[in-house]
């Protein structure tokens, strides 16, 4: 019974302390934002550094598609619908959330070792020493690079997926649906409204998983089993707050 | 020099990201509006809308000028009441035109077809669509077949006379379609 209690304390007090965390990191947005150069570094980390992981799965992420939706539309007599199945899959869930999945694993997760080990090695509270503050200095730039990044990565996957290399390889030249076909109903279903949802959903979940792998890292124990910690439970939360709120923003959305 | 190289990279990536949001926006997706966004309302009374939904296309010869705004029922004559956006940019439509409820393809989504009458006078902001043809209910459609066909078969069973009840139904069959 006490442990129930202590459980649901303890959830709550780090749901309290990473709340406060996100305020103090969102004041110092506008302070990050003067130091263009710090966020390109960290768009390199975490932007470009990712795109072979995306482009990759994407264009998996499409065959995969396009082979599977082709052998239940052919039940139903309707592989012409080939298109839009694999586009409206992929641009209202599979693009933006195989990507942050990814991308959790990928860079958040990095992030957080890496804020964690500078918070192990005393680099944080070195830069505390010389009056540099360390969320305006590190943190911050990371979470704007975060938040930047997966959008773009977002869009990337779905172009990859839906487009030349990715279902149309499969759906047109594979399997004979129609190019025109392809396309043509494309068109006809996704509406612009879609794509902009689509980004929506991706900028909330690049905000949970820069909010996430910063927090972890930052109040990361600091030892080399609390960044072992940070890392793991980095990948975990955001994967499982992604899903959950996916689920939510569908329901918003897509009624 | 390898902050250089770092600066191409970064700009590298952020173009491709921005070019696959333009791709998706202007390649992928249609857009919500058509025209110049700016619409007039007019409506339609139809005695069965079949699937038609909000949001449904509305084409004249096969080009979309509208949707379909709001779908609600008269309480007097239990008739569906369609109100339709058309764009403005459309606003020379005669006000005899004929508004049918058609099918894209056997079994795709139902959307409206206007055919343009030959009157002077064109739709105006809330004005009526007389003239409607309601949708094409598949299943009506195949038990009247099946009926005319049942008759028919009972005329050949037994050689009575009086074909007259047996073509009836059939003959209000085929003007339906």
């Amino acid at each position: 019974m006490s442990s129930n209690s202590s459980i649901l304390g303890d959830f709550l007090r780090g749901l309290g302390g990473a709340t406060f965390f996100l305020i103090t990191i969102l004041r110092a947005l506008p302070g990050a934002l003067l130091r263009p150069r710090l966020i390109l570094q960290q768009l390199y980390y975490v932007g470009v550094m990712s795109l072979i992981i995306i482009v990759i799965s994407g264009t998996f992420v499409g065959w995969i598609l396009a082979l599977q939706g082709f052998r239940t539309l052919t039940t139903f007599g309707a592989t012409s619908a080939l298109g839009v199945f694999v586009a409206a899959t992929v641009i209202r869930e599979m693009a933006p959330v195989v990507t942050a999945l990814l991308f959790a694993g990928r860079a958040g997760s990095a992030l957080a070792a890496e804020i964690g080990l500078m918070k192990a090695t005393d680099q944080l509270s070195g830069m505390e020493m010389m009056a540099v503050d360390p969320i305006k200095r590190v943190i911050a730039p990371r979470f704007i690079a975060v938040l930047i990044s997966l959008p773009l990565l977002t869009a990337i996957f779905a172009v990859m997926a839906i487009g030349r290399a990715g279902g149309h390889l499969i759906g047109v030249d594979l399997l004979g649906v129609d190019q025109g076909t392809y396309w043509g109903q494309i068109h006809a279903q996704i509406k612009l409204h879609d794509v902009i949802e689509s980004i929506i959903k991706s900028a909330c979940f690049g905000v949970v998983i820069g909010w996430i792998s910063v927090y972890q890292g930052y109040f990361a124990a600091p030892t080399s089993e609390g960044v072992s910690r940070a890392t793991t439970s980095t990948v975990v939360m955001s994967s499982l707050t992604v899903v959950g709120l996916d689920f939510v923003l569908t329901a918003f959305m897509f009624r | 020099m390898q902050s250089r190289a770092l600066e191409i990279l970064v700009g590298f990536f952020v173009c491709i990201g921005v070019a696959a949001v333009f791709v998706l926006t202007f390649r992928v997706a249609s857009q919500d509006h058509v025209g110049s966004g700016a619409v007039y309302e007019v409506t339609a009374k139809f005695d069965n809308i079949g699937a038609l939904t909000r949001g449904a296309a509305v084409k004249m010869a096969g080009v979309k000028i509208g949707a379909v705004k709001g779908i609600s029922i008269d309480p007097k004559t239990f008739q569906a009441v369609v109100a339709i956006d058309i764009d403005k940019d459309r606003s020379d439509i005669p006000l005899d035109s004929t508004a049918k409820i058609m099918t894209a393809g056997l079994l795709g989504e139902q959307y409206i077809g206007l055919e343009p009458g030959g009157d002077d006078q064109s739709l105006q902001n809330g004005s009526e669509i007389k003239f409607t043809q309601s949708a094409f209910i598949l299943e009506n459609i195949i038990g009247q077949v099946l009926v005319s066909m049942t008759q028919k078969g009972k005329d050949s069973d037994s050689p009575a006379p009086a074909p007259a009840p047996a073509s009836a139904p059939a003959a209000k069959a085929v003007p339906a379609k």
